[in-house]
């Protein structure tokens, strides 16, 4: 599949902003006194932001942006649709939680606003991580991996995220110094083992069709394409039929895995032992950006690996990867 | 080959004015014996009677025709039946499926299982119309016979130099399996059948005014009509209707350009072309035929051709040869007739012909362009060069109105114009009848065509269907009502090969008999033609096939038979043999010659060729799919993409044709893929054979009909060492004009 | 409404001939010249004359090699082969035709494979996701025909549609922002001011060798279905779940060599020593 900016971008920034949202509710719904006032609203608006801003940028990947309300209407039978309603909803508890927040709130309302503001955030990101995976026509959408990949990556990158943003805001509490690199680094960690099973998974699935079932043809012996009906790209051939060089795959995913795995625990393992707090902060900074940009490497891959069967119909008249 | 006596054995029809003699069997005397009620009994001729057998009309109803076998004519003479002669050909070994498997690269077990299909399905499963009908003879028939077996064939079997045989044989083919014009089979498209040949000569000679005294292109019946010099050497331009090409009924545009620029038979000073890219994929040997358009006298510095006219309606690669461009309008802006005596659109059931009017307009303040109908402006200039044909008694122009004047007043004949609708002042007359003053408005008023349905007993047999001849009489197609003879035995060829074996007035002068001998079989026969080396006659003077034959005194002449072949010296172009693969193309369904390219959405198809090959072909080669390859014939090499493909034949490579394109033609992006990718085949067919031993080189044609024969070509092929991963950077030296000569 | 209608009685699609679909795109041509002046058009063109011609079509024709896989020979047949062996190899002795006739003989019988044309639209789903997944109800299923449509005043351009295609029918154009496809020529086919003879999609009256075919497969009894149970008409990757209404003929299998009652056929060598008798017996046969 051809990997659009937009989309990329979207996913891996909107993921991280609700997996801030979704640690900031659930730390609130635990505690809501855990955070500063000042602290809480900056992780708010952050994830809103972030959230806000990969949204947005999935307008661009559209044709008729202005019409972008009509996707709200079917929420019934569409996850693309009911990620949108989602994320729309989620901007209730974020602005409730705002407000309570603000008022130093710290009641029963402030719980139940995080808590929902943390299901909600889940739920988006599951609707965003379904509108891939439901779709039969690509095998490598198409599993049980990617759904948990999503949810992993959005909470990997909502958890460095929190760490900067609080280390950078000058906390200096053991939850920034201890708690927060130990998380980042366990969900790095499973991060790299979703991944890397994900990307087993990709790598040896059986594919479901075949050149010889897509034309029905099989039952003559094996099918080739002889000619294309166009000897340019169409639509189907840009959009669909991107090409990725094994040896190419490979290296990036090597490249994801240093940057959102390796890099994230490399950097929190020995913050937690340093003293300077600027140091622990640079560390979460650098790590964030790590897990983004490796995140991003992994989301272009998610794309530029995953096969459309429509290619079947171009089998052997086009390049394969 | 009983010659014409006139025979006389009388049946209720009126013997045709040349009937073909046949022989017919005694018993069947007995067996008919109360058709000696023909009205008037014909005395016994006894130089007509043979032992047990008699000479009568071929056509006639209720003989029993010896059709095999040898019989001693009354004068002492050998008389054997065109079947007979036709058995013997093709029973031969040579024939035997075991022998012609090499040939055409079909196993003998495959040959045989296809000849039993075809027997089983025109025999056992014929079809039958209840439908009744009256042959041409008279007799009435309750339904119509089908013999459900049709062949399509067109260039890929004519447009080699043996292909007129071959279309021949297939031809006679069909008649033996009476699959011609039957449910199911081959079917004639109104205005056809027509006589064999038809009536139609080429014009020969010039009247006072100057006009030609018939249409410049026809169908030469017998040595007399040729268009030869009084030494045999050829008049036209093209050498067709001459000794090299004696049938040439569609004239020879293919060797326009080479024989002006060598002025053989001689110079001209205009040459005046439209609607053919003949500089380009109209051409074989692409390269050279667009030097010789630029060529210049070293001598002179003059042009050897010296003016270029040229009418397109698009940016074609003969555009920028040209003198003077004659901007066309294109189909939609001007009027057009899609003739009964051109190439009609009818189909088996119906004669139509048709006309386009303009529906764009073309004037210049309206549509920023300056261009006028192509026809309107051959009117005009005809009129102001004083054309006796496009003049009126006083000088002045006869079709001011052009070309849609033309239209409906031109009549070729009196009351057959180039429209067989509503003719007749009152327009009430359809195929023959005075010209209609407002014949284009009753086309507009029917959707621009005209359309007769044949009549239902006439659908079938139209050769020898009385209630078929009869419409087609009325409405002008046919002179008579007679049937028309398909010939097994050719007497047209017979009378070419006994021109040159010394008979008659007119003869080919002595380079030329030996080939007009060995082609002008009566019957059809197979030679190859991949090397051009069968065509070359023998350097020792006449060969076998001349009078030395008649030593046998049993036979009056000898069989028809191949000849036998005589080998020339070899032009200078090197073995051969090393280019044992046939290249070909075929015409890409979706796009029209050349100009389909320069239309948005058929580009969108196909922007490029590529050369397709088998994979044990492109294996044997070192050659993988999407390589650039060379394609060297003994003239010329090419670098082309090549694709593996399993249905390609193994001996055999193909792309489609005139899909590449010369750079800067037909306004596409100076990086179009039709140039980049792309390729034309036509760079690497040489338009003329290899030298004979004269050193004369013929054109690579067909030597009966002059078709030219482009798909003779064998190359070999080899990888590009270069591996040019992108030829646009590169450039396709082809498409730039520049195809490596190789020899 | 993205939810799937109820499944309907009436099942419009169409039945292609894969037997005797010649692979002219005559049908893809007639669709574009129809759609683009059509109610659904236009479908634009980008880059026209220049390097790399971009359009939208509602239909492809694709033209498959397929080869017996029994025969197939590994390494020869297969995606994207590279050359085996080394450099151009010198054409010697082994290749040289026969002196005699001064051609080569062609090898024969090595060719089995079929060459299958084989066009590609919309084949109107009854339970497709390409309309489940759209977020805003521009793709859409008619409750009352089955014809799957693009509204294309809702489309929002998110091509999700066209992901969930596994047919490749839909086509989003750049130029107009929304997702286009075939439409079973409805502004044809319910057409009142046709003719009943023209209300038939486009490509089906294109088709020269009549391989198109349109008509109601949810009626057993209609023309379409009668052929598709003759002919054994199939559908293209069932395993997606889709139940393509549009159905495929297959081609003929392929008569190979001389397999056939041909080749007991008696072999007739005709010796001209003898022929005589056969002729003689033709001369009965052929008697008038
Ligand atoms: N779409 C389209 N239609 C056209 C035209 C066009 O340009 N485009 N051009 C029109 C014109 S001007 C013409 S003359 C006609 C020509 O119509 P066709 O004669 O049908 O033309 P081709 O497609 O060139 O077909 C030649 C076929 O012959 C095969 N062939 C070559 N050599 C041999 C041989 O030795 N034996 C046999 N059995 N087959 C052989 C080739 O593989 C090829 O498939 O088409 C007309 N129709
Ligand atoms: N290798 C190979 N070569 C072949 C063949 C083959 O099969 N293989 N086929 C041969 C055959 S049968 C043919 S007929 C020729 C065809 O070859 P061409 O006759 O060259 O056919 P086109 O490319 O259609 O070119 C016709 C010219 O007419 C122009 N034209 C189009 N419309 C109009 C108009 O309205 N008015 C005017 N004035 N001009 C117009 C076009 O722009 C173009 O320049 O190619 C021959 N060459
Ligand atoms: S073919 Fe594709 S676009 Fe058409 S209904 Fe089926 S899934 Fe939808
Ligand atoms: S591209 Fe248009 S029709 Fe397709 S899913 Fe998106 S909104 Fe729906
Ligand atoms: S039914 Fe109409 S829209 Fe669909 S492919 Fe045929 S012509 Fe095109
Ligand atoms: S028009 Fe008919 S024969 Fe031509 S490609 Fe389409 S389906 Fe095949
Ligand atoms: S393309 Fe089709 S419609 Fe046009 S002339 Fe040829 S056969 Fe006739
Ligand atoms: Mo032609």
């Amino acid at each position: 599949m051809h990997p659009a900016f937009s989309v990329i971008f979207f996913t891996t920034i909107s993921g991280c902003g609700y997996g801030l949202l979704f640690l900031l509710g659930l730390s609130l719904a635990a505690n809501p006194l855990l955070f500063v006032r000042n602290e809480a609203l900056l992780v708010l608006a952050t994830g809103a932001v972030f959230a806000a801003a990969g949204l947005t940028s999935s307008l661009f990947h559209l044709g008729q942006p202005q019409r972008a309300w009509r996707a709200l209407s079917q929420w019934r039978s569409s996850w693309l649709s009911r990620e949108g309603v989602a994320a729309l909803l989620s901007f209730v508890p974020v602005l409730a939680l705002a407000a309570a927040v603000w008022r130093g709130d710290a009641g029963v309302f402030v719980r139940m606003a995080a808590m929902a503001l943390a299901v909600m955030a889940v739920v988006t990101v599951c609707c965003t991580a379904k509108i891939y995976t439901s779709l039969k026509t690509i095998r490598a959408w198409h599993n049980g991996l990617a759904l948990p990949g999503y949810l992993a990556s959005g909470l990997l990158g909502g958890g460095v995220m929190l760490w900067t943003l609080l280390a950078a805001s000058g906390n200096d509490d053991a939850l920034v110094r201890a708690d927060l690199p130990v998380v980042v680094a366990i969900l790095a960690a499973a991060c790299a083992v979703i991944k890397r099973e994900y990307w087993q998974f990709v790598d040896t699935a059986p594919a479901g069709s075949t050149a010889e079932s897509a034309t029905g043809l099989g039952r003559f012996g094996s099918v080739r394409g002889a000619e294309a009906p166009h000897t340019e790209e169409n639509y189907l051939t840009n959009e669909m039929g991107f090409v990725l060089a094994r040896k190419h795959a490979a290296r990036l995913r090597m490249i994801a895995l240093v940057l959102f795995a390796a890099l994230p625990v490399a950097l929190a393992v020995p913050a937690m032992m340093l003293q300077s707090m600027a140091l622990v902060a640079l560390c979460a900074v650098v790590a964030a950006f790590g897990v983004i940009a490796g995140t991003f490497v992994e989301r272009w891959l998610f794309f530029a690996e995953a096969k459309h069967v429509v290619m079947l119909y171009y089998a052997g008249v086009r390049a394969e990867g | 080959h009983l010659g014409h006596p006139n025979a006389a054995e009388h049946r209720g029809a009126s013997p045709s004015p040349q009937p073909s003699p046949t022989l017919s069997g005694e018993r069947e005397q007995s067996g008919s014996g109360e058709q000696a009620t023909s009205p008037t009994p014909s005395p016994p001729n006894p130089f007509l009677e043979g032992e047990g057998f008699k000479i009568v009309p071929a056509d006639g109803v209720d003989i029993s025709p010896l059709v095999v076998g040898e019989y001693v004519l009354p004068d002492g003479r050998t008389a054997v039946p065109a079947f007979q002669l036709l058995a013997e050909r093709f029973l031969a070994d040579e024939y035997a499926p075991e022998n012609v498997a090499p040939q055409c690269g079909v196993d003998p077990g495959t040959i045989r299982r296809i000849a039993a299909e075809i027997a089983d399905v025109a025999f056992n499963q014929a079809i039958r119309i209840a439908q009744r009908w009256t042959d041409a003879h008279g007799r009435e028939h309750e339904e119509m016979i089908g013999r459900p077996v049709a062949m399509h064939a067109m260039r890929g079997i004519s447009a080699h130099s043996n292909g007129f045989h071959t279309c021949r044989m297939l031809h006679v083919l069909q008649m033996l399996l009476g699959a011609i014009d039957t449910p199911g089979s081959f079917r004639y498209q109104p205005p056809y059948p027509k006589a064999v040949p038809p009536a139609n000569r080429p014009g020969k000679s010039r009247k006072a005014n100057g006009a030609l005294d018939a249409a410049p292109l026809g169908y030469v019946h017998a040595p007399e009509d040729l268009l030869v010099e009084a030494d045999g050497a050829p008049r036209r331009i093209d050498k067709a209707f001459s000794w090299e090409f004696p049938l040439a009924a569609h004239g020879m545009l293919q060797s326009v350009i080479r024989n002006a620029w060598a002025g053989d038979p001689c110079r001209i000073d205009t040459l005046f072309l439209f609607m053919a890219n003949m500089g380009w994929n109209s051409a074989m040997n692409t390269t050279q035929t667009r030097a010789m358009l630029a060529d210049r006298d070293p001598a002179s510095g003059e042009y050897r051709i010296p003016h270029i006219i040229y009418s397109d309606a698009y940016w074609s690669e003969t555009v920028n040869f040209a003198d003077l461009v004659l901007p066309d309008t294109t189909y939609l802006e001007r009027h057009d007739c899609i003739s009964l005596l051109d190439r009609p659109i009818s189909d088996a059931d119906c004669a139509s012909d048709a006309i386009r009017q303009p529906v764009c307009d073309t004037d210049p303040d309206a549509s920023g362009r300056d261009v006028r109908p192509f026809q309107d402006v051959l009117i005009d200039l005809g009129a102001r060069l004083g054309l006796p044909g496009l003049t009126n008694e006083g000088g002045g122009a006869k079709y001011p109105g052009g070309y849609a004047q033309y239209i409906v007043e031109h009549e070729r004949a009196p009351g057959v114009g180039l429209l067989a609708g509503w003719r007749g002042r009152d327009g009430s007359r359809s195929g023959v009848g005075e010209p209609n003053p407002r014949q284009l408005d009753v086309y507009k008023a029917n959707n621009c065509y005209w359309h007769a349905p044949v009549p239902a007993a006439g659908r079938y047999y139209k050769m020898a269907n009385r209630d078929y001849l009869a419409w087609a009489k009325s409405l002008g197609f046919v002179g008579s009502t007679d049937a028309i003879v398909l010939e097994l035995y050719s007497e047209r060829l017979q009378t070419f090969r006994l021109a040159a074996q010394g008979h008659g007035a007119q003869q080919p002068p002595e380079r030329e008999r030996e080939r007009v001998a060995r082609f002008f079989d009566p019957l059809p026969f197979w030679y190859a033609a991949v090397d051009g080396d069968a065509l070359l006659p023998s350097p020792t003077g006449r060969g076998a096939g001349g009078e030395g034959r008649e030593t046998d005194q049993r036979r009056s002449e000898p069989r028809p038979s191949p000849l036998p072949l005589s080998r020339g010296e070899r032009g200078s172009s090197g073995s051969l043999g090393e280019f044992h693969l046939s290249a070909i193309t075929q015409r890409p369904m979706f796009m029209y010659h050349a100009w389909g390219s320069q239309n948005a959405w058929l580009r969108q198809i196909a922007t490029h060729n590529y050369l397709y090959l088998h994979p044990d072909t492109a294996a044997a080669h070192g050659i993988g799919d999407g390589d650039w390859i060379w394609v060297e014939s003994a003239h010329a090499r090419i670098r082309v993409p090549a694709r593996v493909h399993a249905g390609t034949a193994p001996g055999t490579v193909w792309t489609w044709n005139a899909i590449g394109k010369r750079k800067g033609a037909w306004k596409l992006a100076a990086d179009a893929r039709e140039y980049a990718k792309g390729f034309l085949l036509n760079h690497v067919i040489d338009d003329l054979l290899p030298a004979r031993g004269d050193g004369y080189r013929y054109a690579n044609a067909d030597p009966v009909t002059g078709q030219a024969a482009w798909f003779d070509l064998k190359v070999r092929i080899y990888r590009d060492a270069g591996d040019l991963a992108d030829a646009a950077d590169a450039g396709n030296a082809s498409n730039a004009g520049n195809a490596e000569g190789a020899a | 409404m993205t939810m799937l209608p109820p499944p309907s009685r009436k099942k419009l699609g169409l039945v292609i001939d894969l037997d005797t679909c010649v692979g002219c795109h005559a049908c893809a041509v007639a669709c574009k010249e129809w759609n683009d002046g059509g109610q659904f058009g236009p479908l634009p063109d980008e880059n026209p004359y220049g390097k790399e011609p971009l359009g939208v079509w509602f239909n492809r024709v694709h033209t498959y090699e397929v080869v017996p896989t029994a025969q197939a020979s590994p390494g020869t047949v297969g995606g994207n082969r590279k050359p085996v062996a080394g450099e151009r190899e010198p054409i010697g002795a082994a290749s040289r035709g026969s002196p005699a006739a001064g051609y080569r003989l062609p090898a024969t019988g090595s060719s089995s494979a079929m060459t299958i044309h084989f066009p590609r639209s919309c084949l109107h789903c009854e339970t497709p996701d390409c309309v489940t997944v759209c977020p805003t109800g521009a793709s859409y299923k008619r409750a009352e025909d089955g014809i799957v449509l693009v509204d294309e005043d809702k489309c929002i351009g998110c091509k999700l549609c066209s992901w969930a295609c596994p047919y490749g029918a839909r086509e989003y154009s750049a130029v107009r922002g929304v997702m286009q496809k075939c439409t079973l020529c409805v502004d044809r086919i319910y057409n009142d001011s046709f003719e009943e003879i023209d209300r038939q999609p486009a490509c089906v009256m294109a088709c020269p060798t009549r391989a198109r075919h349109f008509g109601d497969l949810g009626d057993p009894d209609s023309a379409v279905s009668k052929l598709v149970a003759e002919r054994d008409g199939y559908d293209l990757m069932p395993e997606m779940g889709y139940k393509p209404v549009n159905k495929y003929l297959p081609p003929r299998p392929r008569r190979d060599g001389c397999a056939s009652k041909a080749a007991a056929a008696p072999e007739e060598k005709v010796d001209l020593s003898t022929a005589s008798p056969i002729l003689r017996w033709m001369d009965r046969i052929l008697s008038r």
